[in-house]
């Protein structure tokens, strides 16, 4: 039983990753993305190569003034960024960085547990779309709404492999039982999480409902200063549990070539390589359209998790 | 037949291989631009060649030139001749808040009174401001660069080449006389020696007569 102090620091913990992680996926995509473009990303806050940019940009969002539209439905309208943001905190307490008990919480059914609680995070999304008073922001809502249904399948079926691989639904204990070969055996399932999980982001170039050139913002399109600021700290913080997410469960967590005490290293390496990845994409690929999205959701997504599915049962019989 | 999704490993490989090469962009407020001496940033007057012609204004597509003037009489340069009168500039002005940079009227200046500098940085807050009176149009010529230099293999300018046609003739002349005058004894004087004044306009106007 873990003592009072133990659960406050690991709280601490927890939560000074939510807030510091998403900040330096924030600052790289900046970086990253201009050199990727050839141009110069902000450069003047702070000193060294703008590295306070985040931070002004923080400043800026706070002193903006606060608008509720009129005809909103007030309430819903300014629950909805606290909505968006809070599942991706309580995720990233159940996610294992190192060897052992380095976790917020182990949570016996942690896969079932972390993927309900990132559906929730849907939620905000649709309550800011159907609650600004706004046809775009309604549009955007429910296109969130039919993305985030088709894409919840394949990210489930896929998870779904790696618990029957390890026989557990535990993150540390898939994390127990995992061994490198599972790396090319988990290998689609890996591809097919991860694709899906952008496609929860609304991450380019699943970034339909938030289309800025059809639908303004999407769903975002009426909020201003800091609630603003919430959904779009949302989106960095989703990028951070997706990659660490898939990190854990497809690409070992903190198994590395030496096993020490340092896996919380790897983990961390692991997850800063996938959220690398997802600035990539999107500076990569254009923009995927609605029934495009919804195709590869159907046609591609969904087969070839039923497909690993069907590799895992395999495998796993055999080798028994 | 290309594998199914190399197109998307190809996007990636592009992309990848931007990032790792440096950016060619110019940090225009930290470093300023390499401008070509003639970049058209703003026109200087150099009001002494002013004349007060009003060609500028005239042609001025956009009418963004100023001029006000009035005429001054001298007093006759010998007795008994007709007085001078001369225009005297009291305002030259140039609106940039209309101006076009079409630089006609440094085209049109007969007199060489106006000139591209390439200064560019003098955006103002008031629309007003960007009306630069004569002082400013004064300052402004103290940052015309020097023309650049000819081609080597360039003719020469003709008002260079009408100077040696003239300087070479008027020496030539005065070498015959000098000839003559030995020939002929010290009693005669030298004959046009020098005071011809149609001598050197002459054959410029020969000169670009002859170029048409």
């Amino acid at each position: 039983m873990m003592d009072v102090a133990d659960v406050l620091w690991r709280l601490l913990a927890v939560l000074l990753a939510f807030l510091l992680l998403p900040l330096i996926v924030g600052q790289a995509e900046h970086k990253a993305m201009a050199h990727m473009q050839g141009r110069v990303g902000p450069m003047y806050a702070g000193g060294f190569h703008g590295w306070a940019q985040l931070v002004a940009d923080g400043v800026k969002f706070a002193q903006k003034e606060d608008i509720v539209p009129s005809g909103a439905d007030r309430r819903v309208f300014q629950l909805a960024p606290a909505i968006a943001l809070l599942p991706y905190l309580i995720v990233l307490i159940a996610i294992p960085v190192g060897k052992g008990d380095a976790v917020g919480q182990v949570v016996d059914a942690g896969v079932f547990f972390v993927l309900a609680v990132m559906g929730v995070g849907v939620l905000g999304s649709l309550m800011g779309g159907w609650a600004s008073n706004n046809k775009f922001s309604l549009l955007g809502g429910l296109r969130t709404a039919a993305q985030l249904l088709a894409y919840e399948l394949p990210m489930l079926l896929a998870a779904a492999s790696v618990a029957m691989a390890a026989g557990t639904l535990s993150l540390p204990g898939i994390l127990d039982a995992w061994q490198w070969w599972w790396l090319p055996w988990q290998i689609i399932g890996g591809l097919v999480f991860f694709t899906a999980g952008l496609a929860e982001l609304q991450r380019p170039p699943f970034d339909a409902p938030v289309a800025d050139s059809e639908i303004i913002f999407g769903a975002y399109t009426e909020y201003t200063g800091l609630r603003f600021a919430l959904f779009l700290l949302a989106e960095y913080a989703g990028i951070v549990v997706l990659s660490a997410l898939t990190a854990v469960l497809f690409l070992g967590g903190w198994h590395g070539p030496s096993d020490s005490e340092l896996g919380w290293v790897w983990t961390l390496l692991k997850t800063a390589v996938l959220a690398f990845v997802v600035i990539w994409l999107r500076v990569s690929y254009p923009r995927l359209r609605e029934d495009q999205i919804q195709r590869v959701a159907w046609t591609v997504l969904v087969p070839l998790a039923l497909l690993q599915i069907a590799l895992t049962g395999v495998v796993k019989v055999v080798i028994q | 037949m290309p594998v199914p999704g190399s197109g998307l490993a190809k996007g990636l490989a592009v992309t990848l291989r931007t990032m790792t090469r440096r950016s060619v962009t110019a940090h225009y407020p930290d470093s300023l631009p390499q401008l070509p001496p003639r970049s058209r940033g703003v026109i200087g007057l150099f009001e002494e060649n002013c004349t007060v012609c009003m060609l500028c204004a005239r042609e001025c597509p956009d009418w963004c030139i100023y001029i006000d003037s009035h005429k001054e009489t001298m007093p006759a340069a010998t007795p008994g001749g007709r007085e001078r009168s001369r225009n005297v500039l009291d305002r030259f002005a140039i609106d940039f808040a209309l101006c076009m940079y079409c630089g006609i009227c440094i085209d049109v200046c007969p007199f060489d009174a106006l000139f591209w500098s390439p200064e560019f940085e003098y955006a103002e807050t008031d629309i007003r401001d960007l009306t630069h009176e004569r002082d400013k149009l004064r300052e402004w010529m103290w940052t015309v660069p020097e023309p650049p230099p000819l081609d080597p293999a360039a003719e020469e300018p003709k008002e260079l080449g009408a100077a040696h046609k003239a300087a070479d003739k008027l020496a030539a002349q005065q070498a015959e006389s000098e000839q003559q005058a030995e020939s002929d004894g010290e009693s005669e004087p030298p004959r046009e020696t020098g005071t011809d004044p149609s001598g050197p306009s002459a054959t410029a106007r020969d000169e670009q007569e002859g170029d048409r």
